[in-house]
């Protein structure tokens, strides 16, 4: 663990903080400590909003959890919807939901992966790739590339529609939808539907490919930064299927330490309490998880895109794997730990959900009329977990014999990256702040870094105060303000005339 | 004359952020949204300060101290302020906290979790003050148009924004203010 986490004596300190960060979903803010020469002593990315999820869900009937819990976000209501699903199951002991509602569960799932991780590259995160970093900063968002670079917006957009009519036709709408319920679905899809779908199938197969190839130029022309930019080497964990592919849906526990060997494998899901643990930090509503066995400074790990690539054996669809290949033979042997290829390996996911679907959509599971399997209330606890966009989600309920919710416990994908984040932008303060006085495009970098995971700090808590990006530089024992950077309405940052008051410290 | 485009900020306080993911649904129709209107501050530029606006669009309620000076600030600077989806209009599901005491909230998730190390409340000054309940947006400030939905379908914005624009009254038809 980085030594910048906590600051070994905080006298004559400044405190710098970008908030809100833009261009993730939902609301987090960086605060560094600075010394007078400009080095940076602490870097610490805080989630500072509560929902209280697992309180008042206690009380509530089973039935509800599907569509009240997918509510913590709407970027991915889809994994939450499932994964609460997938543990109702359990609740009703069922063991088995019949084919055609675990196919119309996998459709919507896949879909739901290929409309975040486009909404991701293409409407957040594709300025980081396009742009340069000291681009105009009312330039740098998803309207200046639909002025640039029009076709790579369109086709972004599209593919994003497409995964949203996905999910559209399985769960009724694109956000917050109603298929999935206790002990299956509530619809299967009609030929109509499956035809719509098919049409457009090939040519997002294309787009996301063209897409790869994009990313690839990115790399190899400049492979140094590419390489080490908020890159830092750890632990991942996933779900893996039985035979070690891929699988976002379904599948044990995989961990792997950080020269690719085995933690632990294939562990039963339901387990998930005896393998990890979760910390409290007091300057952060989002709680830190770690491996129990190897403890808080040395369990932590990644999950998401990066971590399912790093840790499957294979991919099982073609196009996707020829990509997978070529990808990890970047790592000599070990795992990809280069922060910047959460974007590559996202993409990878991206071709290989398009490939699923199509799977899917060709497979006459998906037009049956058994929808549900049936099951019964008596008290029961029930563990779904999946691997949603950014990462694997855990959700956890105890019923008693009413049918009502008892006790429940979440971790959610972003949480899993906590420890990750922090250590990335700490990597990110060493590397190319320290040392140097703050300006904005600096600042900027902390926060591609922090976008590299595509972090959803909807789910992690979420939405938040969005005050003006202000830096101070405040002396510890005065309080007087020695430095201010402000960023303005135009996004531009500028010193202030340092002010005759006292400045209020941080 | 050329004609200026309109102002437009938005900003997700207590929601899940699928408001603005429907606003995306916009799908292509965002192209021709970007004709007509230039965005200020949202989650979706790099802007991170308000400036002088037309339209404000904010989703979620009010659950801290920050989502109150943001709300005040969005008032303050925008000439149409409009409150999109459940959570702006009524406080919504996390307003479902507001049967339980904010401590017993808090304590279910840091002290009685599971596998919990270092139990405790964080609480950092970083850390902005809670509310003890969750707010619908209009008990803080005058809103003008609330936008009815969980979230609202992007056909309903694409109704309303064309509406607004043209300076015609806002009629919904019924089926987009249909839910599940």
């Amino acid at each position: 663990m980085s030594t910048l986490e906590t600051a070994a004596q905080s006298d004559y300190l400044c405190r710098v903080a970008i908030d809100p960060l833009s261009r993730v979903e939902g609301h987090g803010k960086v605060t560094l400590l600075v010394d007078r020469d400009h080095r940076i002593r602490q870097a610490r990315l805080h989630i500072v909003e509560f929902r209280g999820f697992e309180k008042f869900i206690q009380g509530r009937p089973y039935w509800e959890l599907p569509v009240v819990v997918q509510r913590l976000c709407g970027i991915c209501p889809v994994s939450h919807h499932l994964a609460a699903a997938k543990a109702v199951d359990q609740l009703l002991g069922i063991e088995e939901i019949p084919p055609t509602a675990e196919k119309i569960r996998r459709l919507m799932h896949y879909g739901q992966t290929l409309q975040s991780h486009a909404v991701h590259f293409f409407h957040l995160a594709s300025p980081d790739f396009l742009f340069d970093f000291d681009d105009k900063v009312a330039h740098r968002n998803v309207v200046g590339v639909m002025a640039d670079y029009p076709d790579v917006a369109r086709q972004g957009v599209k593919l994003r529609k497409y995964g949203q009519e996905v999910i559209r036709f399985t769960a009724g709408k694109r956000v917050h939808g109603t298929g999935a319920i206790p002990g299956g679905v509530n619809k299967s899809l009609t030929l109509q539907e499956r035809n719509t779908l098919l049409v457009d199938i090939d040519l997002m197969a294309q787009w996301s490919r063209n897409i790869l190839k994009l990313m690839k130029a990115a790399y190899a022309a400049n492979p140094g930064y590419f390489t080490h930019f908020a890159t830092i080497r750890t632990n991942y964990l996933s779900l893996i299927r039985a035979d070690g592919a891929l699988d976002l849906y379904h599948g044990g526990l995989r961990a792997k330490n950080e020269q690719g060997g085995i933690i632990f494998d294939h562990l039963d899901y339901r387990r998930y309490a005896q393998v990890l643990r979760e910390q409290v930090k007091p300057w952060s509503y989002m709680k830190f998880p770690f491996i129990n066995s190897l403890g808080p400074d040395k369990g932590w790990y990644r999950v998401g895109p990066l971590a399912r690539i790093d840790n499957c054996d294979f991919i099982a669809t073609p196009l996707a794997e020829e990509e997978r290949k070529e990808f990890m033979a970047l790592g000599e042997g070990e795992p990809i730990h280069v922060t910047l290829a959460y974007h590559w390996a996202r993409m990878i996911e991206l071709l290989h959900s398009i490939e699923a679907i199509k799977d899917l959509l060709l497979d006459p599971d998906i037009f049956g009329d058994e929808l549900v399997a049936k099951g019964e209330v008596t008290p029961r606890e029930g563990i779904g977990v999946i691997e949603a966009p950014r990462g694997t989600l855990f959700h956890h309920y105890r019923m008693n014999e009413d049918g009502l919710i008892e006790k429940a416990n979440l971790i959610v994908s972003t949480t899993n990256n906590n420890q990750a984040m922090n250590e990335s932008i700490r990597q990110v303060a060493e590397r190319y702040l320290d040392g140097k006085e703050l300006t904005e495009p600096l600042l900027n970098q902390i926060e591609v870094a922090v976008r590299a995971y595509d972090p959803c700090l909807s789910c992690a808590t979420h939405a938040l105060g969005q005050m003006p990006l202000h830096v101070e530089l405040v002396e510890e024992e005065s309080g007087a303000l020695v430095d201010c950077l402000v960023r303005d309405a135009g996004g531009m940052v500028r010193k202030e005339a340092f002010p005759l008051h006292l400045g209020e410290k941080g | 004359m050329i004609e200026s485009k309109l102002k437009v900020a938005t900003c997700s306080l207590c929601g899940c952020f699928g408001c603005h993911m429907s606003l995306l649904d916009l799908d292509e129709r965002l192209f021709d949204l970007a004709e007509k209107v230039e965005f200020d501050r949202s989650p979706l530029t790099d802007l991170k300060e308000l400036g002088e606006c037309d339209i404000g669009i904010i989703e979620g309620g009010i659950a801290n101290v920050e989502n109150v000076h943001t709300l005040l600030e969005f008032r303050a600077r925008c000439k149409i302020l409009i409150a999109m989806g459940a959570c702006a209009i009524s406080g919504g599901i996390p307003a479902m906290r507001n049967h339980y005491e904010l401590k017993d909230c808090l304590e279910e998730s840091y002290t009685r979790g599971i596998g919990l190390v270092d139990a405790q409340i964080p609480n950092d000054p970083e850390i902005p003050l809670l509310l003890d309940q969750v707010h619908p947006i209009h008990e803080v400030v005058k809103i003008d148009y609330f936008l009815p939905g969980c979230p609202p379908s992007a056909d309903t914005i694409w109704t309303f924004v064309t509406q607004l624009l043209a300076g015609q009254p806002i009629a919904l038809p019924y089926t987009q203010i249909h839910y599940d």
